[in-house]
């Protein structure tokens, strides 16, 4: 499908990334000494402003795409720039760009809600007054001044996430990478998590999302990167993404009998299949526009003995699109 | 670099760090560490007084008193000078190992409460290098609290002899040496390896680091004189020996040089250990 295909970015000439980008990856590459391929020759671009979702399957190597960029794991092979500055090479010099909420709570459980927010502001080379206010107003924007002077430990896990992310933004970075940041919190604070991603881009804040949740993904970002076994699949719009399998229709066919069976007899009866997909418990057809497949469907399933349990026309998802790119689904 | 931003939003250039930034980071880093000492005072108190308390109860007062004809006047003077040295080393020593090593541990293994200061924008290195900084400080400022202690718990008052020149050059020196060994223990084990830096590392470099004897006395087991001098500790104890007490100890051309070459040798095992803990 190459209208998914990214446009590769060049750098330019006398190496140095493109104006635009404030995160820019080129062949960008990290095989660890046992010979795992993890990222393999990434070419990627954020531009200002953007919220940009990085969506791919467990293991797919977002998390050491994320290192590579936060200066935590070196690259074996390519470059990457934060802010124009080259991560690899200048670490310490990129890190003043660079804000992190990573995966798990790494708040500094000796210090209360505030001091976490001082202490970081300090470390970024604020003075203590300055230090002292940015965190009073970033705790107002999380809404946590009601616990700025509790300890971390008696936080909730919504709580801290938001914590996480004050501390993350307290510096003002040029980017922001939030790191699965909604994994394992309620429905509520997750809602609550995401208004403050939408906050936090209409002030300008270019963000990166690492997310296995494509609904998040399609919610909250301008641009979504699906990346899968290293390499990047496709770098588009979440619209633009769904409208490439949109000229298709999806079908989502169940009944009482294998999937691999189901797949089976539908390919042998079905006109104008495009793609099958066997997913856990039913089979996914894209099917040609226009193209009337419910009586075959019926008809094959019938032909077999077995009950039809549901037929389904999907609409476009980015969930489609991953299986579309992989064949497989994103949560397995 | 041009983003555009509307109100509060991220910086839109970026910001290189400069050396004044630099120092202002470092001094954060010190801060944050001192801070934590502040909020917990008994957590300071309790692993800095109990041990040389114990030590000179029990070395200085009750075997003292239960020899029999028991030891008095010069005697029980030199056993107190004696551990006051030693005492000194292992106040240090432990704040190496549980203001330095033991944090260290816990935040590598469970925690990653590090992680945020390694995203600070200094050098990795400078992160590990200023938890030894605020671990040698943490080991002076213990040495001075229990000092007073050496004075009044053992059965007769040590001989003080302070000589200031040698006590501020190497009181210094021995906190940081063995600030660095704590970091070197805390980036090389495991959270399950703990139990063995106590029973396996820890028990040997304090009893035979010349805590409780003089190394000049060892002269009747040679071995254990030769054995003694590849431990770290004994430089400390000799070199508070020389520095506060009148009693015989190495010669500073020795304790000097050896002290400065443990604590560089640790300082860069630590650091390339912290560094490989934090950067894949």
């Amino acid at each position: 499908m190459p209208s998914l295909l990214q446009r590769r970015t060049v750098s330019r000439p006398d190496g140095s990334p493109p104006a635009e980008a404030v995160v820019h990856a080129e062949g960008l590459s990290k095989i660890y000494p046992d010979g795992t391929a993890a990222v393999d020759g990434l070419d990627l671009s954020v531009r200002g402003g953007e919220v940009l979702a990085l969506l791919g399957p467990n293991g797919a190597g977002k998390s050491t795409t994320v290192g590579m960029l936060t200066t935590g794991v070196v690259p074996t092979a390519g470059r990457a720039w934060v802010a124009g500055i080259d991560v690899a090479g200048q670490p310490a010099d990129a890190r003043r760009n660079i804000g992190v909420v990573p995966q798990r709570n790494t708040l500094d459980r000796s210090l209360t809600v505030r001091e976490n927010l001082v202490f970081h502001g300090r470390f970024f080379g604020m003075r203590t007054a300055d230090a002292r206010r940015e965190a009073d107003l970033r705790l107002e924007q999380v809404a946590l001044t009601h616990v700025a002077g509790k300890p971390v430990d008696s936080l909730s896990g919504g709580m801290a996430q938001r914590l996480m992310i004050a501390r993350a933004i307290l510096h003002r970075p040029a980017v922001l990478f939030l790191d699965e940041p909604t994994t394992g919190l309620d429905p509520q604070s997750r809602l609550a998590l995401h208004e403050i991603v939408r906050g936090l881009r209409a002030a300008g804040q270019t963000i990166m999302l690492i997310t296995h949740d494509m609904q998040e993904a399609d919610q909250l970002a301008d641009r979504v990167a699906i990346i899968d076994h290293g390499h990047l699949l496709a770098l588009d719009t979440p619209e633009t993404l769904k409208r490439s399998v949109d000229a298709d229709t999806v079908v989502a066919v169940a009944a009482e009998t294998p999937p691999q069976r189901l797949a089976a007899l539908l390919r042998e009866h079905v006109p104008g299949l495009r793609d099958v997909h066997i997913l856990e418990d039913s089979v996914l057809l894209i099917v040609h526009a226009g193209q009337a497949v419910f009586p075959a469907i019926a008809a094959a399933v019938a032909g077999a003995g077995a009950d039809l349990r549901d037929v389904r026309v999907e609409e476009a998802s980015l969930e489609t699109v991953f299986i579309r790119l992989t064949g497989k689904e994103l949560r397995d | 670099m041009s983003t555009t931003t509307a109100g509060p939003g991220p910086a839109t250039t970026p910001v290189r760090p400069s050396a004044a930034a630099t120092s202002r980071t470092v001094g954060a880093l010190l801060a944050r560490d001192l801070t934590v000492l502040r909020k917990q005072p008994s957590n300071f108190l309790a692993r800095t007084v109990v041990q040389p308390l114990m030590l000179l109860f029990v070395l200085g007062y009750v075997t003292l008193k239960i020899t029999p004809g028991h030891a008095v006047g010069a005697q029980a003077s030199d056993e107190a000078t004696t551990l006051l040295a030693g005492m000194l080393a292992m106040v240090v020593l432990f704040q190496g190992i549980f203001a330095v090593a033991m944090p260290l541990v816990q935040e590598f293994g469970y925690t990653r409460e590090i992680d945020d200061r390694v995203l600070s924008p200094i050098p990795v290195g400078l992160v590990a290098f200023t938890k030894v900084v605020a671990g040698a400080l943490q080991g002076l400022l213990a040495a001075v609290v229990v000092f007073p202690l050496a004075e009044f718990v053992p059965a007769a008052r040590p001989d003080l002899h302070p000589h200031w020149a040698v006590l501020l050059t190497l009181g210094p020196i021995g906190a940081l040496m063995c600030s660095s060994l704590g970091l070197f223990l805390g980036t090389a084990l495991d959270p399950r390896s703990v139990t063995a830096l106590f029973a396996i590392m820890l028990t040997p470099l304090l009893y035979l680091g010349c805590t409780l004897y003089p190394w000049s006395t060892l002269g009747p087991i040679r071995w254990v004189q030769v054995l003694s001098l590849a431990n770290p500790l004994t430089y400390v104890s000799e070199g508070f020996r020389a520095s506060v007490t009148p009693a015989h100890h190495l010669s500073l051309y020795v304790i000097y040089p050896a002290l400065i070459g443990f604590t560089a040798l640790l300082l860069w095992q630590g650091m390339r250990h912290f560094r490989r803990r934090v950067v894949a």
